[in-house]
């Protein structure tokens, strides 16, 4: 595995996000849409809102992760791109981590513009923005790396749009329970320890990297 | 000569469709191979299994001396193809795609230039899109990083497909050029005339089996 070769991949995704402007005219627009909803169907109490806001803004970042890997594996199944990458001497996992890192950074952009939306929407204030951070940071590794793994199984399906959120979406669930407890603290809105769910968001975001590392290259052939 | 392809009896199944039906072919270092067939022949499978991009169901195949089975992997890294589609990224500009796929094989930028220029794609068109490129320029585009790869066998399927004369010319000269330096080529195509290679040979695929293997000057042998 050359990191070379990983950072080349990444770059290119992003490049290719950028001059898409996909992430930008759509899905940022619909990550905002999404926290405006959830504002009016709570009816604007803004105690509600405070108290529900770490889950909403994980709920969001999932939804707008489905769609980021949706994207991230259209680009490669487009025009046979991933069979021609399986005719380099680049190691998969080099390709499994490149992928993962150009999803990592468009959703923690996404992430930080959707968090200060939501402070503004929901009237919160931090605590503890260390925890914050931090939690953000290993929360979206879990997504990127989790993301990048089931959207090369997914993408060998005819129906990968309807199928990813499928195989995604629950083992997603440790990650939406430890972001929302972690920033439920951060936020002083629950009585957790914060700290002890990140303990949790490490775990899978170590997990998943490896896995998605040691995976990748098969997965790519069957797909 | 050492045979680059070396193909016994080899049967390969698209999901429940046997696309090759035992298939034996050799091809030596440096020859240039032209497979030709109606639709549905076998010819794009029978690349893609030298590319050790599908599985061999029965029979036994060895490219580049490894056997298919269980280097597929290895042989990948010597082996270029050029397939129906093109393995282009729409979003980057023809500069930035050969860029790309030369770093992926280890290419230098000397050797990147060189392949946009070769294929006639420097000027106005290096910094244009994939996506605004005629089916013509995507296809010179997709040629650049193969040449970029310079890969020891190439499998071209239908490489003149969607190009003017000028283009046909140009990738008859890369494959020409390609064979002199010792690389060995096999390409489809529905119209074999347009390769004229005094080493040249003609193998026809019907029904997933080569039903006939002549050299240009006529002689060789008809399979049954």
């Amino acid at each position: 595995m050359e990191f070379r070769d990983a950072w080349a991949i990444a770059s290119k995704d992003l490049r290719i996000e950028l001059r898409s402007r996909i992430l930008t005219n759509q899905i940022a627009p619909y990550t905002l849409l999404i926290l405006v909803l959830f504002g009016f169907a709570l009816d604007a109490d803004t105690q509600t809102l405070r108290d529900t806001g770490p889950g909403l803004f994980w709920v969001a970042v999932l939804l707008i992760a489905l769609l980021a890997i949706q994207r991230a594996v259209k680009i490669e199944d487009d025009d046979a791109a991933k069979e021609r990458m399986l005719l380099t001497p680049v190691h998969s996992s080099s390709v499994f981590l490149g992928k993962a890192i150009a999803l990592f950074i468009q959703l923690f952009v996404l992430e930080i513009l959707l968090f200060f939306v939501m402070l503004a929407l929901f009237d919160l204030s931090v605590e503890d923005p260390l925890l914050i951070c931090v939690s953000a940071v290993l929360a979206t590794i879990g997504v990127a790396s989790s993301g990048t793994l089931y959207g090369v199984i997914a993408a060998g399906v005819g129906v990968r749009e309807t199928l990813l959120p499928i195989l995604l979406l629950p083992v997603l669930a440790p990650i939406a329970i430890g972001a929302t407890r972690t920033f439920g603290d951060a936020f002083g809105r629950v009585d957790a320890d914060g700290w002890a769910w990140f303990g949790l968001l490490s775990v899978f975001a170590v997990v998943y990297t490896v896995l998605g590392m040691l995976a990748y290259g098969q997965l790519m052939e069957d797909a | 000569m050492n045979d680059v392809i070396d193909l016994q009896e080899a049967v390969v199944t698209l999901g429940q469709f046997p696309a090759l039906t035992g298939v034996t072919l050799k091809v030596s270092q440096g020859e240039i191979v032209t497979v030709c067939g109606p639709n549905g022949a076998g010819k794009s499978t029978l690349l893609r299994l030298c590319a050790g991009l599908l599985p061999l169901r029965e029979g036994s195949a060895h490219i580049l001396g490894e056997d298919l089975q269980k280097n597929r992997r290895i042989i990948r890294q010597d082996v270029g193809l050029l397939g129906h589609r093109s393995g282009l990224y729409d979003d980057l500009t023809v500069e930035e795609n050969v860029a790309f796929w030369g770093q992926m094989v280890r290419a230098e930028s000397n050797e990147i230039n060189e392949a946009i220029k070769l294929l006639g794609l420097d000027g106005r068109l290096r910094k244009v899109l994939v996506r605004q490129l005629s089916a013509g320029q995507r296809r010179r585009t997709s040629l650049a990083g193969l040449v970029v790869q310079r890969p020891l066998l190439w499998l071209l399927d239908e490489p003149h497909a969607a190009l003017d004369s000028d283009g046909r010319d140009l990738v008859d000269g890369l494959i020409h050029e390609a064979a002199a330096s010792g690389a060995t080529i096999v390409l489809a195509s529905h119209a074999p005339k347009d390769i004229s290679s005094p080493s040249g040979r003609f193998v026809t695929l019907a029904g997933g089996r080569v039903t006939n293997d002549i050299n240009n000057d006529g002689s060789g042998d008809g399979v049954s």
